[in-house]
């Protein structure tokens, strides 16, 4: 359903003119129902390779190659077809949900706007399902948080609201931007359960950016690791695992903290600074 | 009492000094939740409080000018010139043995309407400029702001002198002038706050819903934007009424006979050198007292000074 071919991106220095690559001509493509984990180190092109998705590509880049999502272009849209697009057909789930809702608005007035405003959905029908939407994402005293603005609800509660909304558009296909990241130990596992089993039961695609190798390979039914812009390998999270077919992919393998008590210490991958 | 440690202790445990968060608490508990006029009170201060109550009678004066005004403000008798003032005449008489009270009554409603034109297109033009720019960015956001480059560039006066000119004189005619003039200094706040907004995640995360430009403007980046526009309102709103005086001043926005204060001031100059001050200086104190109190209230609106440290 999404075929991805060949996509470059590069950005001009605005001084000298001087392109960098930050995209290396990738090409992938993702089945309907199928979950690609885009894993690999910061700056390795997860993230960019989501945005020229959405069409948000930082001003003054030059993207190339094909996006095609079900026979549409995605990279020519533009207007009132790309918000079309945006409304009906992807979904993003960001880092940090607390950036995603108006702080001033409550939670009610964001399900609602995304349905009635973005999809056509009349108002009062809007308003009904957004009650249900938020008990399939497993809040139960759903008026309380309905009624709640952004900051009096925890991070994970509000990524929970986060993907109620993406839910309630149907998508195509579900984008997940480090969905875990800002969010504690004990609560991310919660949001992740959520958005897997969310996920099966719609049969979503999703393409799933974190750098935890871990949770892609839990989350994932294929793995792309990148590098610099490019994807080395693609495999089923077994094949990344045990067969991986280069070596940077084995020594990002190796950089993963383990939490066996006999297990050995993380060895930085190749190229990739410790603190990373 | 200044300082800003965080203390994790519930209030009531606090021992030894109070934060200054414990304090808005245990207040809070004492006197109830701020609401209505608490809130108002705290927000404005009572010297707000006090300004807002000088606006009132200006307004009310305006709306019942009829009944307030002793004397007709377009009649008077060339035998009762220049009156000193006096329980019969107030403010005692001008040139044309005019009652000055009345006039001032009257005058309030040519000068309070003026600038509320002036100030309601300003701040219509000025948003929607504003708010455009900032919306689609890049080219014309730098169109829109050369535009703007170039009214900045005519003064006030000017512009509004240049409109009565090809327009002719009138409140209408030196209002929309000044409204112009005004559009780019609003604008530039508004955009600069509009642009902070526009630039906040839950935005784009809204544009990636599918949420059209117009909604997103309209309902999110608006909103957010209201109080600078309101603050910017209300300072206008002076400014307005001192340029719209000084048109009036040059003869040409309100025309004789009709009451305005900036008229008044400018009709009792001549007489100022004779020594009867009552027209310039009642009907300048009329303005300095309205424009000051306005300027207070938006000040205080604008939140410029802390609500706790108002009381």
């Amino acid at each position: 359903m999404l075929n991805v071919e060949h996509l470059t991106l590069a950005v001009a220095d605005p001084d000298t003119g001087e392109e960098t690559e930050i995209l290396r001509g990738n090409s992938f493509s993702l089945r309907q129902g199928e979950a690609l984990g885009l894993v690999g180190e910061s700056g390795s092109g997860k993230s960019m390779t989501l945005k020229c998705l959405l069409g948000i590509e930082p001003g003054g880049a030059r993207v190339g190659g094909s996006i095609e999502l079900d026979g549409t272009d995605l990279l020519a849209a533009r207007g009132e077809q790309l918000r079309r697009i945006r409304a009906n057909d992807l979904a993003l789930i960001a880092q940090n949900p607390h950036g995603a809702l108006n702080p001033v608005l409550r939670v009610e007035r964001f399900l609602v706007e995304g349905m009635a405003d973005a999809r056509g959905i009349p108002k009062a029908a809007a308003k009904a399902r957004a009650a249900d939407l938020l008990r399939q994402v497993g809040i139960t005293d759903t008026e309380r948080v309905l009624g709640s603005y952004p900051h009096q609800l925890s991070g994970g509660m509000l990524q929970r609201v986060v993907i109620a909304g993406a839910m309630s558009g149907e998508p195509k296909l579900l984008l997940a931007d480090e969905p875990t990241t800002a969010l504690d130990v004990t609560t991310q596992a919660e949001v992740v359960a959520i958005l897997d089993e969310k996920r099966r039961q719609h049969g979503l695609s999703m393409i799933f950016v974190t750098h935890d190798l871990d949770l892609a390979a839990a989350v994932c039914d294929r793995l792309a690791v990148m590098k610099d812009g490019a994807i080395l390998e693609i495999g089923t999270p077994d094949d990344i695992r045990d067969r991986p077919k280069t070596e940077y992919t084995r020594a990002l393998m190796a950089a993963r903290p383990l939490l066996h008590p006999a297990g050995r210490a993380p060895v930085p991958a190749n190229g990739t600074e410790a603190h990373e | 009492m200044t300082s800003r440690q965080i203390t994790t202790e519930p209030p009531a445990n606090t021992v030894g000094q109070d934060t200054v968060a414990v304090q808005a608490i245990r207040r809070q508990r004492l006197d109830g939740p701020v609401t209505g006029w608490r809130r108002l009170r705290l927000r404005l201060g009572t010297l707000g409080l006090v300004c807002v109550g000088i606006l009132a009678v200006v307004v009310l004066t305006a709306v019942f000018a009829p009944y307030i005004a002793p004397y007709d403000p377009y009649v008077g008798s060339i035998v009762d010139r220049h009156l000193p003032p006096s329980l019969e005449h107030w403010f005692g008489t001008d040139q044309s043995g005019r009652d000055i009270f009345s006039r001032i009554v009257w005058g309030a409603r040519t000068s309070l309407i003026g600038p509320t034109v002036v100030v309601l297109v300003a701040a219509v033009s000025a948003s929607l400029l504003a708010l455009t720019a900032v919306w689609f960015g890049g080219r014309v956001d730098a169109f829109i702001g050369r535009v703007l480059d170039v009214l900045f560039a005519f003064p006030n006066m000017l512009l509004a002198i240049l409109a009565v000119a090809i327009f002719g004189p009138s409140l209408l005619t030196a209002s929309i002038a000044l409204a112009i003039g005004f559009t780019p200094y609003s604008a530039r706040v508004i955009r600069s706050v509009a642009l902070r907004e526009r630039n906040l995640p839950y935005v784009s995360s809204a544009q990636l819903q599918g949420i059209s430009g117009l909604v997103i403007t309209g309902r999110h980046i608006l909103p957010n934007v209201r109080t600078q526009i309101f603050t910017g309102m209300t300072i206008n709103f002076g400014y307005a009424m001192i340029d719209l005086a000084a048109l009036s001043f040059l003869g040409l926005g309100v025309q004789p006979p009709t009451p305005d204060w900036g008229l008044m001031v400018s009709n009792g100059q001549a007489s100022l050198l004779q020594g009867y001050w009552e027209q310039s200086v009642f009907a300048g104190l009329a303005i300095v007292i309205t424009v000051a109190a306005l300027g207070y209230v938006g000040e205080q609106l604008g939140g410029r000074r802390a609500a706790g440290r108002t009381r």
